[in-house]
């Protein structure tokens, strides 16, 4: 008992250090917040770190005078329709593999892991000439369709994880009162699944907020450019625009920091029964 | 069997269509196509459009630039995972004991990870910057140029993905830490273990299982990495980051080579999946042995 004392005094300031480690670490991000609320005339001069006053001029340069805007509303579309899409069909899909007798159940789950494999660039060429194919180039619905399949595969596999954590008497006794499969599907597994389904959303929905490879391949106008590409073809007229870059960085980062901030629990549960699929 | 089984059957299988319909469509279809791709040579602007076979496979095995591509992936995926491996366990271990500060702390380990991967690469683009750059400030101005000096580029690049993927292996090993009972410490520390006899005698063996699969996952996300190389250093400088994935990607949208671009997607899909057979084999004998 005479060491708790000391201990605690100790806990706090190794606590402490752990978190100056971590805010150390997360210093690359910071310093693109401070790059882009620093004066124009400021920005190729080091030192000093810090900026003489704060400035909002690269933001408006990028609200006002880029195709950023146009790529957040592509972008956030894009991942909405994305993660609708893939939850519906997985949702259905992990139902069916963890409680229903289906034929070939075995080769179905090897199929999907081996799914959650593929490479995109192995499959960017043949979708590419499939989406033109069908006059897609440059649509939502192009991205849309090419993002949710992929993420289907781990969609499918947490859900199925998921669903078959819950115990089976609830839906068994509202089945015997009568309820229809969807009814007990609908009403009684569905709001117990939640917390899984909110997961299985939130990683799909990164997923697609961050996804290049497919939206640099299948856009071509900023019709349907998302953030990524439009960050990536950031244009400079005669030197490189840091400042109006960083503060499109952040606009482009901010969706993703706020849900992974706020759906933290959701967003580790989904990594960890993600990463623990045998 | 009886109606009832029957008629649970036909739901699954009424339940599943949708999805497998989809990944049949924008999965398997185009997986097989690509093959298909592979063997012949097509160029559209030229109007070229023919089997050939593996001609495609034959030009890559006396092609200098893939076997430069192959080797830079290769020492990409494992200097890469060793790194973060050994960084997320020890970011774990500082965790794990975390009382105050928890969730802040989390969320400062899983910004990095949370970023769009165009986003870090402009991140560390500019942190790059040979005379402005926050790198070169904190080792002494030195005016290193980071991503246009072949010897740097490399390691600059691993470093900007070692940060952006690291809390996913910390976060896996901080969950296997908490769920250790607290009474394996208590004994060990009773019968007079030091703390490196402790790490090497329980945590690390704690940890192990985890670890494979949080490098399994890392190394096969490696080898698919395509966006931080294409947009940090798009493969330059000298083809020094050149991955299979950028000549891929160059093959097949920047010199329209269709089919020889295929060929090493292929090659691409051929590696993840000799890795993923590797790691179930391995698992399979640890498991007949025990």
């Amino acid at each position: 008992m005479s060491r708790r004392a000391p201990r605690r005094g100790r806990q706090w300031a190794r606590d402490l250090a752990v978190l100056l480690a971590l805010g150390l670490y997360a210093v690359p991000y910071f310093w693109q917040v401070l790059t882009s609320i620093k004066p124009e005339a400021e920005l190729l001069v080091l030192p000093p770190l810090l900026p003489s006053h704060m400035t909002w001029e690269h933001y408006q340069a990028v609200l006002r005078q880029s195709l950023i805007p146009r790529a957040l509303g592509n972008s956030l579309g894009v991942a909405c329709l994305t993660t609708v899409l893939a939850l519906s069909l997985g949702v259905l899909a992990g139902y069916a593999l963890a409680r229903l007798p289906v034929p070939g159940k075995g080769l179905i789950l090897l199929g999907i892991v081996a799914g959650s494999a593929f490479p995109q660039i192995a499959t960017v060429s043949p979708l590419y000439l499939l989406m033109r194919g069908l006059g897609l180039r440059d649509t939502w619905t192009a991205l849309v369709v090419a993002n949710a399949s992929f993420a289907l595969p781990l969609v499918i596999w947490l859900l199925a994880g998921f669903i078959r954590e819950i115990p089976e008497d609830l839906e068994q006794a509202a089945a015997l009162d009568g309820a229809s499969r969807a009814q007990v599907f609908r009403y009684v597994l569905l709001p117990l699944v939640a917390p899984g389904v909110a997961s299985s959303a939130l990683l799909t929905f990164l997923f697609s907020w961050n996804e290049f490879l497919f939206a640099y391949t299948f856009t071509a106008t900023e019709a349907s450019r998302t953030v990524p590409v439009a960050l990536a073809l950031f244009p400079g007229i005669f030197e490189v625009p840091w400042g109006d870059i960083a503060a499109a960085s952040i606009l482009a980062s901010l969706p993703p920091i706020l849900l992974v901030a706020g759906l933290q629990r959701y967003l580790i549960r989904g990594l960890l029964a993600g990463a623990l699929r045998e | 069997m009886t109606a009832r089984e029957r008629a649970a059957r036909r739901v699954g299988v009424l339940y599943l269509a949708p999805a497998l319909t989809a990944l049949l469509v924008v999965t398997v279809y185009p997986g097989l196509w690509v093959l298909w791709l592979s063997f012949q040579q097509r160029v559209p602007i030229f109007g070229i459009d023919r089997f050939d076979g593996i001609a495609n496979y034959a030009f890559l095995f006396s092609d200098p630039r893939f076997w430069s591509a192959l080797r830079i992936t290769l020492v990409f995926t494992l200097v890469s995972v060793a790194l973060e491996v050994v960084l997320g366990v020890a970011v774990a271990l500082g965790l794990w004991r975390q009382r105050f500060g928890r969730r802040l702390a989390l969320g400062l380990l899983l910004l990095a990870w949370a970023l769009p991967a165009v986003v870090t690469a402009k991140m560390f683009e500019w942190l790059y910057h040979p005379a402005a750059g926050l790198v070169n400030f904190v080792l002494g101005g030195h005016p290193f140029n980071w991503l246009g000096d072949p010897a740097l580029a490399l390691p600059g690049l691993i470093a900007a993905d070692v940060w952006r993927t690291m809390p996913f292996v910390a976060l896996l090993c901080y969950a296997r830490l908490l769920g250790i009972p607290a009474e394996m410490y208590e004994a060990a520390e009773v019968d007079g273990a030091g703390r490196a006899a402790i790490f090497r005698l329980i945590t690390l063996p704690m940890l192990r299982r985890i670890l494979l699969i949080a490098a399994l996952f890392r190394t096969l996300d490696s080898l698919r990495a395509f966006d931080l190389m294409f947009v940090l250093t798009r493969g330059g400088p000298a083809g020094t980051t050149e991955t299979l994935t950028v000549y891929a990607y160059r093959s097949l949208f920047q010199t329209l080579q269709l089919g020889f671009g295929s060929a090493i997607g292929v090659v691409v899909f051929a590696l993840v999946m000799l890795v993923a057979w590797a790691y179930l084999f391995a698992q399979r004998r640890e498991e007949a042995a025990s």
